[in-house]
């Protein structure tokens, strides 16, 4: 064995600095989520009294996860693994953990497929925000902008494709720093880009804190908006939709259940602290998610549009405000004022972005390198021809449901279900105290004991817990209707988005007639970017909430008139329509495709090494 | 802002603040190990 280690030892690359890999390790978590999902989060589940779930998930989920990750990685490293199916294995001999290991790439390359999309529009953002693209446009400009640029055979710029061509050079610049290598690429990268974001971010968090009433438009304080957030609704502390919430909240921001962390740690050898690392790669985290993130969008969005629009807008998640919103708000700044807070914003999650995707294609990159023997280069390229494959359907079908869709099973999903059974790995084959061993051999802190126990058993326990509480999730969140006899699932459980629950009405993938998803008033009947388009405002709701149908006036026959109250279900047009539902089950059997293809890889990866006599 | 949303706001974030310092100055003053460790910057030139 101690042959194969020194063996691995001198084909292994290396950090260049512990710095470096602290930055980068930040770098993997810090993401969009930080500004754009957290103080949504926040402002949806109980607003100040959502912190109180959150470090409650952060001590008894986020530190055991990073432990248990940091942990196995180096483990595995130890024994020349540098992705989570051999690194698993090296925890237990047991087939099956082989194969829960490729999550850990299954997750990344999915991921990483939507991810570089989101970072494309950032970069793309920063390029309009200098060119001032944004400048005489309105609120209804700025969100319409927004459409134009995801719908793909349009160009906000001229340049043909423009969400294509930045998507793919967004992907080029990753595989580029990838093939640079660990040292020479991910954390030079990270420490460039890490200091940067966080200079940013506190830029815009002074500038967010200290709008006030009446100067430059703003119709709030800042500080109105910081109080919005902030101020606790203990009531909601009994409600589990907020304490899931919570727990999701910490999966997202910390990157675990990815298999990146691994990889990261698994370039560590034996004697070399991880307990120090992984707290302040951790909290680095926090820093930029609750000081930075509560201290952006919606202090700013708060200042411009008031308490009401933007209980609203967060209905239409971080995303609709970052990107439909924040730019007519910066507008109001001024010309240069603007382009220098759109530059700081899309900048910083664009570096926010690019930090954590690279992280995604070291896993596959470890494991092409240690199984296949490949290049860095070699490996990089194959990340970059995976992952464009994998993201052209999110690009080309993105207004069809396809990047939710991945988002929902590799970014949500599989997440939990790797996090779970890798802390059941940890605590229960492994063996707790043994990892509590491993986690602290060479420590240069000491981290109280309590952890042990936390990982031995209220870690995997809890998200066993979490698990069964998506998967069964009551519809309206009402957990009292929960009884033995059964009851009705929310359409975002786990069980309900498989069986399509949230598809109400247009169940079939290909029909000869179109029925109106919501209750509401035709509003208009309108074309756009050359295509046609009815829209219906909800009952109750804004013109925000509108929904838009797409017809074709030559094919379909409209059934419906303008300002007609239509009722859910109602017949919309007629005439041969593809419907969503067809493009959500295409990305499912993608989805499903790549996980089967890695597990195949996976087994003769093993297979290979059972006779080369490697394992 | 109104007490309890200021209370909660600074001392969540000095506690985050003050973690995210005090572990970062441990990885900066961490003395350096004997080879072999894990950093190219402790190579033998």
């Amino acid at each position: 064995m101690s042959t194969k280690i020194k063996t691995a030892d001198i084909k292994t690359e290396h950090w260049g600095s512990r710095v470096g890999l602290v930055l980068a390790m930040a770098g993997n978590a810090v993401g969009f989520g930080n500004f754009l999902r957290f103080p949504v989060q926040a402002v949806q589940n109980g607003g100040g009294a959502f912190i109180i779930p959150y470090l409650v998930s952060l001590v008894l989920l986020g530190f055991p996860l990073l432990m248990i990750e940091w942990t196995a990685g180096r483990y595995g490293g130890r024994f020349g693994h540098h992705s989570t199916p051999f690194i698993l294995h090296s925890l237990s001999k047991k087939a099956i953990w082989k194969y829960v290991g490729v999550f850990g790439l299954f997750s990344n390359l999915a991921i990483a497929a939507y991810y570089c999309y989101m970072e494309s529009w950032t970069m793309s953002y920063v390029f309009h925000s200098v060119k001032g693209t944004f400048h005489l446009l309105d609120q209804h400009g700025v969100a319409a902008f927004f459409d134009g640029y995801v719908d793909i055979g349009h160009s906000t710029s001229g340049i043909p494709y423009e969400a294509l061509v930045f998507y793919v050079f967004c992907l080029a610049l990753n595989v580029w720093i990838l093939s640079k290598g660990l040292a020479g690429g991910v954390e030079k990268a990270a420490k460039i880009m890490v200091p940067v974001l966080i200079f940013f971010g506190i830029f815009l968090a002074i500038r967010g804190i200290t709008l006030k009433a009446g100067e430059q438009h703003a119709i709030l304080d800042g500080l109105a908006g910081l109080n919005f957030l902030w101020t606790p609704q203990y009531d909601s502390l009994t409600n589990p939709k907020v304490w899931l919430a919570a727990a999701g909240q910490i999966f997202f921001t910390l990157s675990v259940g990815m298999g990146s962390i691994q990889c990261y740690a698994s370039y560590l050898r034996q004697r070399d602290d991880i307990a120090v690392n992984a707290m302040s790669a951790g909290f680095m985290n926090e820093f930029v998610e609750i000081v930075l993130g509560s201290s952006i969008i919606i202090p700013i969005s708060v200042g411009y549009l008031g308490i009401e629009k933007v209980v609203d807008l967060v209905g239409l998640g971080g995303l609709g405000l970052a990107f439909r919103t924040m730019p007519f708000l910066f507008e109001q700044w001024g010309p240069i004022f603007a382009a220098l807070a759109g530059t700081a914003f899309f900048g910083l999650l664009f570096f926010a972005g690019i930090t954590s995707s690279l992280a995604m294609g070291t896993p596959i990159m470890g494991f092409l390198k240690d199984e296949f023997n490949w290049s860095n280069k070699k490996s990089a390229l194959a990340f970059g021809f995976i992952t464009l494959t994998l993201g052209l359907p999110t690009v080309f079908f993105f207004q069809q449901g396809v990047f939710d869709e991945y988002d929902y099973w590799s970014g949500t999903v599989a997440l939990f279900v790797f996090a779970m059974l890798e802390s059941i790995l940890f605590a229960w084959f492994f063996g707790y105290k043994k990892g509590w061993d491993e986690f602290m051999k060479g420590a240069d802190v000491r981290l109280p004991k309590i952890f042990k126990y936390i990982l031995g058993f209220i870690t995997p326990v809890l998200l066993i817990l979490v698990f069964l509480a998506s998967l069964l999730r009551p519809a309206g969140d009402d957990w009292s209707k929960i009884s033995f006899r059964g009851w009705e699932l929310h359409p975002e459980s786990i069980i309900g988005q498989l069986t399509y629950k949230s598809f109400t009405e247009n169940r079939e993938s290909f029909a000869n007639a179109f029925y109106s998803e919501v209750s509401g008033t035709l509003d208009t009947v309108y074309t756009l970017r050359g295509k046609h388009y009815l829209r219906i405002i909800p009952d109750g709701a804004g013109p925000e909430f509108a929904k838009s149908y797409v017809f074709n006036p030559n094919k379909h026959t409209l059934k419906v008139e303008i300002c007609q109250h239509i009722a859910k279900g109602q017949l919309l047009f007629e005439g041969f329509v593809i419907n969503r539902i067809f493009y959500i089950k295409m990305a499912r059997l993608v989805l499903l495709g790549l996980f089967l293809g890695l597990s195949l890889m996976v087994g003769y990866a093993y297979r290979k090494r059972k006779k080369e006599n490697s394992i | 802002m109104n007490t309890s949303a200021l209370f909660l706001m600074i001392s969540t974030w000095a506690i985050v603040t003050g973690f995210t310092i005090y572990f970062f100055l441990k990885v900066l003053k961490a003395p350096m190990r004997n080879e072999p460790d894990s950093y190219l910057d402790n190579d033998p030139k």
